[in-house]
């Protein structure tokens, strides 16, 4: 009861000033106006409504969290192997790190057209989402990597565990915490980038599509029932993989 | 005989061990005694094939015959305290594992995370796991630090029985004298008898 109210309160309060927000601006910028600028919950939620009850917003739906998912673990697997063989080899740190952190820095837009340049629009997406993943999969799991207390590694030693026990028994369930961590932040990169590629590259059903033609009409209520199933797709996916990764080693935290 | 000739380490600078020599029975507990910081936990993990001494012979005992009980737990918090034990027995002595827990006196405590545990059942749990490999020497760290006297001297009695030889560090006045032997360290740069131990041979520094 006391955690749905804390997560109740405070969706209660932000659509209170959502729509405290819209209604001040329907009142300076007039009625048509004010739902160009700033819609209400209430038309938004009807707009999503009526969304929902067409077999389009499925498949546009299903098509993007497709693509999301396959960029996420894509990326997820990626960083994963390059941050162990970054650990396990110092001159591949050295080739790697500096191009990991270029992909970091770059801008995604310039990723996004030129990665439009090499594959086909339908996959451009995924390839952007993998892309923005890696580098925090990376990242978190190579200090996590790094971290492993070294006591329990010698332990390892002296007990003469094979690599495999090693794996299983000292890393993986050390990783947890780092890998739960990336995972979140990639979850929520892996959708904005994922559908900030689609913007650009209009596949044919898509999210991004969805959203761009929004901008083409002036469909503002619409813009924010996407973003609105954008938000509530990504939550879902963050909750359902922390819950499935939660499991793994459950009794490592004390 | 395990035997110890003339063993020096030093960690840079810092002399730890300078021409130490003992030796070791091939069976029974022998305690071994001393000031903080005199080397005995150096001289373990030299035993143990850990650190590699930059003087002086080990004999009668390979690196792989050891079993190392640490100055600390490293009990693994994801494991119970049954997966601790068969994680590091071989597949066809896994059942060991509840005769080791009796002889710790943890049967009861299988199924529990370490994190549930005290300090004096997380050491015997640790003390357990060391015991769940085969080696023919075994170097314990401190066993019973944080154990209650009574339970540590039940413990130690059964250890007497292992068909290995076992040396343990330990300031307990009461545990080393229920060891077979005790080797006591010198102070103050003479060679004093152990009051557990007759008076030691001549000759350089050495446990006596």
């Amino acid at each position: 009861m006391k955690r749905l109210l804390y997560v109740l309160l405070p969706l209660i309060f932000w659509l209170g000033v959502w729509q405290i927000g819209s209604v001040l601006v329907s009142l300076t910028a007039g009625t048509r106006g004010g739902e160009l600028l700033l819609p209400g919950p209430a038309v938004v939620l009807e707009v999503l409504v009526r969304l929902i009850g067409t077999a389009a917003f499925w498949r546009s739906v299903f098509a993007t969290l497709g693509r999301v998912l396959v960029g996420l673990l894509a990326g997820v697997v990626l960083g994963s192997v390059l941050a162990g063989l970054t650990c396990a080899f110092s001159w591949f740190d050295v080739l790697v790190s500096p191009f990991i952190r270029v992909v970091r820095a770059a801008p995604v837009a310039s990723f996004i057209l030129l990665v439009l340049l090499w594959v086909g629009r339908d996959r451009v997406p995924a390839v952007i989402s993998a892309l923005m993943v890696l580098p925090v999969v990376w990242g978190n799991l190579a200090r996590g990597i790094r971290e492993t207390d070294p006591r329990l590694l010698e332990l390892a030693r002296a007990y003469r565990f094979s690599s495999w026990k090693v794996l299983v028994l000292i890393y993986l369930p050390s990783l947890r915490p780092y890998f739960l961590s990336g995972l979140t932040t990639s979850i929520g990169l892996a959708w904005k980038s994922g559908v900030a590629a689609e913007v650009l590259c209009l596949p044919k059903r898509a999210i991004g599509s969805r959203i761009y033609n929004t901008k083409l009409y002036l469909e503002v209520p619409e813009l924010f029932a996407w973003t609105a199933v954008t938000v509530a797709l990504s939550l879902a996916l963050e909750y359902f993989l922390r819950r499935g990764v939660g499991r793994f080693g459950k009794g490592a935290v004390p | 005989m395990i035997s110890c000739k003339g063993l020096t380490f030093s960690y840079g600078e810092r002399v730890v061990l300078s021409d130490v020599s003992l030796d070791i029975p091939d069976t029974g507990v022998t305690a071994l005694s001393g000031p903080s910081g005199c080397g005995k936990t150096t001289l373990l993990r030299l035993l143990a094939g850990l650190e590699r001494q930059q003087g002086g012979t080990i004999s009668g005992v390979r690196v792989q015959e050891t079993a190392i009980l640490f100055q600390d737990d490293r009990l693994l918090p994801w494991r119970t305290v049954e997966q601790q034990l068969t994680d590091v027995l071989p597949r066809d002595r896994r059942r060991d594992s509840v005769r080791l827990l009796e002889l710790v006196e943890l049967g009861r405590e299988a199924g529990v995370y370490p994190a549930e545990l005290s300090g004096g059942m997380a050491r015997r749990l640790a003390l357990a796991r060391c015991l769940a490999l085969d080696a023919r020497l075994y170097l314990l760290d401190e066993p019973f630090a944080g154990v209650d006297l009574p339970c540590a001297i039940r413990i130690l009695e059964r250890l007497k029985m292992l068909p290995a030889s076992v040396l343990l560090v330990s300031h307990e006045p009461q545990i080393l004298s229920h060891a077979c032997s005790v080797l006591c360290w010198p102070q103050r740069g003479e060679w004093g008898p152990s009051p557990h131990t007759p008076a030691p041979s001549p000759g350089g520094p050495s446990f006596s």
